[in-house]
């Protein structure tokens, strides 16, 4: 199947011990001239790329205070050194949140502290070489931004923000990353991460209706471009076409088919992903945010409701205001945007959904936290929403569940493997490897409990699982959307 | 003036000098560095009280660290909590009369100068024994745990090997902090830990010991989780929407 060995499931599990350079190899494909162009970058390394990245690396520190403040902060405790799960899954030390921030902070020292300048032996700093530049390359495309260190930093310190900034420097010096890149040219060109025009999202669509129609003999609608509706609904592209992502998007549709309050999607915002985040580009962030408003604008919609994914609820959750806000010209009484899941679990609260969870009796399911939903947003009002509102959509959908053990979900959870713009067939190995804290919280739970499905609420999270369980020896379809169990236990037409 | 009073007066001038400049100096950096963007890392508090309730935690309990590894909680707060209450106990030789609660906690001090070297005893042993943290460490690392170190001994063992004559030592520094110079004691287990004091002073902000004015101002634990309600704008990307 693959060059590599898949890592193995333990009973109980095991900080693993170092192994220099193992992981050195792993680099995503650089992005073409014309991808880094589209977005503002240039095209190849450029001559004075030293100095051009070191410039670029003080603007940063001058723009963001999280920035300035993580790099001199770091006491080099190793709290964070057993949290990440690309270390616990590959060995290599580089994977340590501590040792991936030193790659960077020790050419900040060299180059902008006292002790650098003038000891660098002494306090580790070194100059910036293409031997660094390269470092750089693999390993801050070895994070995938899940914040789970930032949480056991006992100053805050989120490797995150520094493997943006990395990103940021290595797209302005010339050096980006191609899946990333390509995805946001395309948002840009087309609307969406797919690349899926307009007629073939109408065409996509279109099936669906006749398909939820032959199913359950209800005519659902999925409504696109439509103005004047209520409520404009942004989603991951992948919901148009994959499993098991289309079966969340039926989800959406029933219950706003339940609730009777007409919505519509947007050909030109087909996306909720937001990839800018990835390159820690606030232009890109920003552009692709617009496009968000741009539709609420032209469509004249009084609300925003976003679909199931993680990274894309962090935008949309905690810099949309920021990024393309005011949105004073929609309906004030309701948060923007919401979630599809506080939505629905609106909905749940006040009895306006009938649910029969049997129909997911073929099921003992456990919930995966996605890292950016659980740490780096909120649903509801009250802090740690994020964690119980989705567990009550889902134990109102169903029967049987468990959630796995309590260091791997809620805050402490661990993220898919594929978040961050790693999510590219180039870093296959990194994928699997780094999905075994999860894998084996899995395990422990499909022992104890029997359960035999997964859910989330992210389209990265479902598509990097759907494609790391079968190395695993799970089945690739027990990963599930929470809004297709939803689906499957939504009574349509029982309040006409 | 006896040559080594100079000396040491001049030390402590300077040593002063650069550590509230160069704090002073960093603090107005991360203040004036705007932080563009809501990351506070969630689940965070929604209010500003909670915000400072949640920061309390961190600085009284340590509380990341709490949830990270148990051992580094214990030495990091055996040596943080140590140092600050034998911290607090020195302030006898910079007041007079000397404060009540200076005077009440002076038994605790001693037993917080144990407290302080086995902390770092603790935190430098990890330095070695862990694998992972023997990767992460410089040697700069290595020696500020050994200055701390150096520190608490040398004050230790003014307690109980070698008495200084502090009467004297407290005429020099109040004669420091009114311009009214007095003779240092010539004892060398005191210079030395007056020199080590003043040399962390001194590199204190231009090393890690930054992560004490930091915490305060660590977007991921500062930050109200608000951005919904409240529109977070700053002034450089402001900018972006004039163009």
């Amino acid at each position: 199947m693959a060059d590599f060995e898949t890592p193995e499931l333990k009973e109980y599990p095991v900080i693993p011990h170092l192994q220099e350079g193992v992981m050195a190899h792993s680099k995503p494909f650089v992005a073409k001239e014309e991808f880094q162009e589209s977005l503002g970058f240039p095209g190849e390394l450029v001559d004075n790329w030293e100095q051009v990245a070191l410039d670029k690396m003080q603007e940063l520190t001058g723009k963001y205070r999280g920035f300035q403040v993580f790099l001199d902060s770091c006491v080099k405790c190793g709290a964070c050194t057993d949290k990440c799960h690309y270390y616990l899954g590959t060995s290599d030390p580089k994977n340590m949140p501590v040792a991936r921030q030193d790659l960077l902070r020790k050419v900040y020292r060299r180059n902008f502290t006292f002790a650098g300048k003038y000891f660098p032996k002494l306090v580790g700093a070194v100059d910036l070489t293409k031997e660094v530049l390269d470092d750089w390359y693999s390993y801050f495309h070895q994070c995938s931004q899940c914040r789970r260190c930032s949480v056991y930093c006992p100053y805050g310190i989120d490797t995150a923000e520094i493997s943006m900034a990395a990103r940021e420097i290595m797209d302005c010096v010339g050096v980006g990353q191609k899946y990333c890149n390509e995805i946001i040219g395309k948002v840009y060109k087309i609307g969406n991460n797919l690349g899926l025009p307009q007629p073939a999202l109408v065409d996509t669509l279109e099936g669906l209706e006749e398909e939820v129609e032959e199913d359950i003999g209800v005519k659902v609608r999925f409504p696109v471009d439509e103005k004047g509706a209520e409520i404009l609904v942004v989603t991951p592209s992948a919901d148009f076409f994959a499993e098991p992502h289309v079966d969340g998007l039926i989800g959406y549709a029933k219950v706003f088919h339940e609730a009777g309050i007409s919505w519509t999607l947007s050909s030109y915002a087909s996306e909720a992903a937001n990839f800018g985040m990835f390159i820690g580009s606030y232009e890109n962030m920003r552009k692709v945010s617009l496009r968000i408003r741009e539709a609420a604008l032209d469509l004249g919609v009084k609300r925003i409701v976003m679909g199931e994914c993680g990274h894309a609820w962090r935008v949309a959750y905690s810099f949309l205001n920021t990024l393309a806000g005011p949105f004073d010209f929609l309906d004030p009484n309701y948060p923007v945007p919401q979630h599809i899941l506080e939505f629905t679990h609106d909905l749940i609260q006040r009895g306006a959904l009938t649910m029969d969870k049997s129909a997911n009796d073929d099921m003992v399911l456990t919930y995966h936290d996605s890292c950016n939903v659980a740490r780096a947003s909120r649903m509801g009002s009250k802090p740690g929403g994020q964690f119980t509102i989705p567990r009550d959509v889902i134990r109102a959908s169903c029967n049987h569940f468990y959630d796995m053990p309590q260091d791997t979900i809620h805050e402490a959870t661990y993220c898919c493997g594929g978040g961050g713009g790693l999510l590219t067939d180039d870093l296959m190995e990194l994928r699997v490897k780094g999905a075994l804290p999860r894998m084996e919280a899995l395990k422990q739970v499909v022992e104890e409990h029997g359960v035999t499905h997964m859910a989330a609420i992210c389209a990265i999270c479902k598509s990097q699982f759907s494609k790391v369980l079968p190395y695993y020896g799970f089945t690739m379809d027990s990963i599930v959307s929470v809004h297709q169990l939803v689906s499957n236990a939504i009574v349509v037409g029982s309040k006409q | 003036m006896p040559f080594l009073t100079v000396v040491y007066a001049l030390l402590f001038y300077l040593a002063t000098a650069l550590l509230v400049g160069g704090l002073a100096y960093k603090i107005r950096q991360y203040a004036k560095t705007p932080a563009p963007l809501k990351i506070p890392t969630t689940p965070a508090p929604v209010t500003r009280s909670g915000v400072v309730l949640r920061m309390f935690r961190e600085l009284a309990f340590f509380e990341s660290l709490f949830k990270s590894n148990k051992w580094i909680w214990v030495f990091g707060y055996l040596f943080h909590f140590g140092m600050l209450l034998v911290l607090a106990r020195h302030l006898r030789y910079f007041t007079n009369p000397v404060w009540t609660w200076v005077d009440l906690i002076q038994p605790f001090g001693l037993y917080a100068a144990f407290a302080m070297a086995a902390g770092l005893a603790g935190l430098w042993a990890r330095r070695f024994l862990v694998d992972r943290v023997r990767y992460i460490s410089a040697l700069s690392d290595h020696l500020m745990l050994a200055l701390l170190l150096g520190i608490a001994l040398t004050g230790l063992a003014m307690d109980y090997l070698t008495h200084t004559d502090i009467v004297a030592l407290k005429a020099f520094f109040l004669g420091l902090m009114y311009f009214n110079w007095q003779p240092i004691p010539e004892d060398p287990v005191l210079l030395l830990h007056l020199a080590l004091v003043a040399t962390l002073m001194i590199i204190f902000p231009i090393s890690k010991l930054l992560h004490a004015p930091g915490i305060f101002f660590s977007p991921t634990r500062n930050q109200v989780d608000n951005p919904r309600e409240q529109r977070h704008l700053a002034a450089w990307a402001a900018k972006l929407e004039n163009r």
